[in-house]
């Protein structure tokens, strides 16, 4: 079992991807840095875009994560809904 | 900061970079323009010549029968760089995106006449790969032209080829089926009327000198194809006939087209300048591609325009005649 | 709410498909080997491109969208950094140091990439691998102009950054990364993946960026930390086109497994050895140090790279042949580079000095088995002579190893007491090298080798001096000669920190009312 992680810096709008990641993964886990918010979590991560425009209350293309991703490990996988990380064995 | 600036003097020591205030003087800053693109590439002392194409340094002038003193008088007007251009390029992205919202929201394809809509999806769906051979052959002129004024702008055009390679993509997945792609794809490759166009393309695409491949693509054939497909068909043609919603959706093609003209136009006026050799190479190279294009083009023309198409054909050519003569890069 | 009879619509996947590899079609006027006519020459052999999983799934108007949106996010930043003086809110005017260091060594690299990317680009024959590439193209065109950008504002107040593009094809230790990177765009399309995407982007990636933007971080350089992070969203990109890449060479063809493991073992020790120039900064020109190039090592090579490889360990793949001598080297790089770059600072256009006494308590610290032991004392002689005025600058050459071409100050992985010397013949003449592991490399391909233009040969060649100059005038100075090619500022951007014109105007720009302590 190997951790994934996604890194985003810390500001307005890595926020609510943030929240949602951690509502929808309860095993993740976040540290903060300066500027930087790591999170990790064992196996896969998933962030789902219905989560986020839940918590901004406007339509979110999911895609608009680039803006504030600093950095990630493990496999992509991603479609209009979902953007998965995590390492196949 | 607390530090108290008003009673200290901080001069600079030096307004920009040496390489930069060679051409732009050391007394005032110099433009982010200048200052990320001249004395990017290396220019001497290569270590190891290329495995793939051993008879060439790295970088090489050699690689064109254009001699520059000075590759780094290639100006780009625009004066783009990575920040300048992609913010621009996403202010057209959002003014399509807000035209394709207004054509969805009104349901204004359905509302085409089908006669417009099925026309427009025949004539601009195979034109992806036109522009996809625009993106190789930038890419191309990016990889092997030497010096940065040339190969950046360059870069960033065969991104731009790509971008109207995917509005072409949208446009034809918003106006029909996605097997019109298909359909698009095989007419490229096997209908009559598509095939000198696509000889044209697949021979600029084993052109190996970077400066021919330049005019061959972004003046002799783009400089006919667009005024062509996009203002004789689609706005001349398709829009009285009730295709307004398709030149919305390709809007970011002739505005593109008359934006780059711009570079396009003045790196050959500036090659063509430096001697009469350049000039002379430049204006055959010029003359052949372009009778060749407008030739490869008469087909498609007639197909999208029937009786209107040799009349679009010379105004195409006219106007790319106009665009030499300003550049003086005619024979 | 759209009222239409809705029809078929494309969901992500195929909707990239139609945007990208749809666009490509097998040419028929013009036979397909040569409209592609390189990616077959080294061997790899591809049975079917469809099996090209896309990494990033961006199409152009997504990219500018997001990218023009990073633009303007970071040059918000750089343009507030230079408005307020913000190079005045650093800890100490020898981290300038470290960033002339970067402009100097890792600039210039993002450029070459930029141009190598267009290369492979345009060479693939699976158009979605060719749009990545092209995408990382000018990504990396991003990171050369933004990096200038940031920098031309300590350009304005500080020397040693003046004339990089002209330093970067004649400097001695500049033909480290320059050597590198055109080892890897004079190599073949998959050779240069293998290098670049994998090797330096996936596998080594974190060695270079962490150091430099953590340490710009800990030492009040926001711009720098500003343009990191900004660069750093790219490289995740990066990362998953590298890793994409070996994974499609080792699935397509077993016979592709050789010739891949020969890539990471070269490229995995010449990216390596490149980043002994980050271990140096690392541990040696950060007034305020955040980990050390061991921890560093541990954390991200020891650490993820073992990971990666046990990963790939179901390709075949093992891990790269001189693993064992990195690891070994974590102790001993950093100190050893330092002393070399100390020796040499006459010719290198930034500045150098012996640490102060809390400086070598924390390189103890972290080195608890080989600071004491072989480098402090080295350290405090050097010290001890400067305080004479007989601050030591050597007035010879070193020798260069033929393959990184990095002066001969590496040890004998578990004897730090003899330097390690390799050399062998080729066609009547000797090569020498600093390790096995470059020797290796030579010996598989001397023809390219042979090629190199190595500073110190090229000036004791005569190849290093303007033209018109005369050797044979009486009292020529050599050395003054090769700085004079270099354009390097003697006296400005040379020699030790300390009576440097950055210390004097720094000092003076601070002013002596205690404005040292940091906010």
């Amino acid at each position: 079992m190997s951790n994934v992680f996604i890194a985003f810096q810390s500001n307005e709008d890595s926020r609510p991807i943030i929240e949602a990641i951690l509502a929808d993964n309860p095993h993740a886990v976040s540290v903060h840095s300066p500027g930087l918010i790591k999170i990790d979590a064992p196996d896969e991560l998933c962030i789902k875009r219905a989560t986020i425009e839940e918590i901004i209350g406007r339509r979110y293309d999911l895609q608009e994560i680039h803006v504030s991703l600093v950095t990630l490990s493990g496999y992509i996988d991603e479609d209009d809904d979902q953007f998965t990380l995590s390492w196949k064995h | 900061m607390s530090v108290d600036l008003h009673t200290r003097e901080i001069q600079p020591l030096r307004q920009t970079f040496a390489h930069v205030a060679q051409y732009a003087g050391d007394d005032k800053p110099a433009s982010r323009y200048l200052e990320a693109t001249l004395g990017a590439q290396s220019t001497a002392n290569f270590h190891y010549r290329p495995t793939w194409d051993p008879a060439h340094e790295l970088f090489d002038k050699t690689r064109s029968a254009v001699v520059m003193a000075d590759w780094q008088s290639l100006r780009d007007p625009r004066q783009y760089y990575y920040g300048t251009w992609t913010m621009a390029r996403a202010r057209q992205q959002d003014a399509i995106e807000a035209n394709y919202q207004f054509i969805e929201d009104r349901g204004l394809v359905a509302k085409m006449p089908e006669a417009v809509r099925s026309k427009a999806s025949k004539v601009l769906i195979p034109l992806r790969h036109a522009a996809w051979g625009g993106n190789m052959n930038n890419c191309s002129i990016g990889a092997y032209g030497y010096g940065a004024m040339l190969t950046a702008p360059a870069m960033f055009h065969a991104m731009d080829q790509l971008g109207v390679a995917q509005y072409i993509t949208r446009l034809g997945l918003t106006l029909d089926e996605p097997g019109a792609l298909d359909a698009g794809k095989n007419d490229w490759l096997k209908e009559t009327c598509w095939q000198p166009l696509r000889h044209y393309v697949e021979d600029t695409l084993v052109l190996q000198d970077p400066m021919e491949l330049f005019v061959a693509q972004n003046l002799a054939l783009d400089g006919q194809l667009y005024p062509l497909i996009f203002g004789s068909f689609v706005d001349d043609h398709l829009v009285p006939l009730g295709g307004t919603s398709v030149a919305m959706m390709s809007a970011f093609m002739p505005e593109w087209h008359a934006e780059s003209s711009r570079w396009v136009d003045a790196v050959l006026k500036i090659a063509a300048a430096e001697s009469e050799a350049n000039r002379a190479l430049i204006a055959g190279w010029v003359q052949a591609w372009s009778d060749r294009a407008q030739a490869a083009l008469m087909p498609v023309a007639a197909m999208a325009l029937d009786a209107g198409a040799q009349g679009a054909i010379d105004d195409a050519r006219t106007s790319l005649n106009a665009r030499c003569k300003k550049a003086g890069i005619t024979s | 709410m759209d009222t239409r009879v809705s029809k078929k619509k494309l969901g992500l996947k195929d909707r990239y498909t139609a945007m990208t590899r749809g666009l490509h079609w097998d040419t028929t006027y013009q036979p397909m080997d040569k409209v592609f006519p390189y990616d077959t020459y080294e061997g790899i052999k591809i049975h079917d491109w469809d099996k090209w999983e896309d990494p990033f799934r961006l199409t152009m108007e997504a990219y500018w969208k997001y990218q023009g949106e990073k633009e303007k996010k970071l040059y918000a930043v750089i343009d507030a950094f230079a408005q307020n003086n913000g190079q005045l809110g650093i800890s100490d005017a020898r981290y300038v140091n470290a960033l002339k260091l970067f402009i100097q060594g890792v600039t210039p690299l993002e450029y070459y990439a930029h141009r190598g990317f267009a290369h492979v680009g345009r060479q693939f024959t699976g158009a979605g691998a060719r749009v990545a590439a092209q995408m990382q193209s000018v990504d990396e065109l991003r990171h050369y102009q933004t990096e200038t950008h940031a920098i031309s504002h300590y350009n304005k107040y500080f020397n040693g950054m003046h004339h990089t593009s002209h330093w970067f094809d004649r400097v001695w230790y500049l033909s480290v990364p320059k050597s590198f990177f055109e080892d890897a765009y004079s190599s073949g399309p998959f050779e240069f993946l293998t290098a670049v995407s994998f090797s330096f982007e996936y596998v080594l990636t974190n060695l270079l960026f962490v150091p430099f933007m953590s340490g710009a971080a800990h030492n009040g350089d926001m711009s720098t930390v500003t343009f990191g992070f900004s660069a750093q969203s790219d490289e995740s990109r990066h990362m998953t086109l590298g890793i994409e890449c070996i994974k499609f060479m080792l699935e397509q063809d077993p016979d592709n497994l050789p010739i891949i493991q020969r890539w990471m073992d070269k490229w995995f020790w010449r990216g390596y050895r490149l980043l002994t120039l980050v271990a140096m900064m690392q541990d040696y020109m950060l007034p305020k140090r955040v980990m050390s190039w061991k921890e560093a090592w541990e954390m991200y090579a020891e650490g993820s790279g073992g990971a990666l490889f046990k990963d790939l360990a179901r390709y075949g793949i093992r891990e790269p042949k001189g693993w064992k001598d990195a690891c070994e080297g974590k102790d001993h790089i950093s100190h050893q580079a330092w002393n070399t770059f100390y020796n040499y600072n006459a010719a290198a256009p930034f500045h150098t000095w012996v640490p102060d006494d809390e400086e070598l308590a924390w390189l103890t610290e972290k080195y608890p088995e080989t600071f004491d032991s072989l480098y402090r004392p080295r350290l405090q002689y050097l010290r001890e002579q400067q305080a004479i005025g007989k601050r030591f600058y050597n007035n010879t050459l070193p020798m260069l190893c033929t393959t990184c071409q990095i002066p001969m100050c590496f040890t004998e992985p578990g004897d730090a007491t003899k330097i390690a010397y390799r050399e062998t013949e080729h066609l009547g003449d000797k090569y020498h090298f600093c390790s096995d592991h470059c020797k290796d490399i030579f010996a598989h391909e001397p023809e390219k080798y042979v090629q190199s233009w190595l500073p110190v040969h090229q000036i004791y060649q005569g190849n290093c001096f303007k033209p018109g100059t005369d050797p044979s005038q009486a009292g020529f100075d050599p050395l003054a000669a090769v700085m004079d090619y270099y354009e390097v500022k003697v006296g400005e951007d040379n020699f030790d920190f300390e009576g440097s014109q950055d210390q004097k105007n720094f000092n003076e720009w601070r002013g002596d009312d205690g404005l040292g302590e940091d906010e």
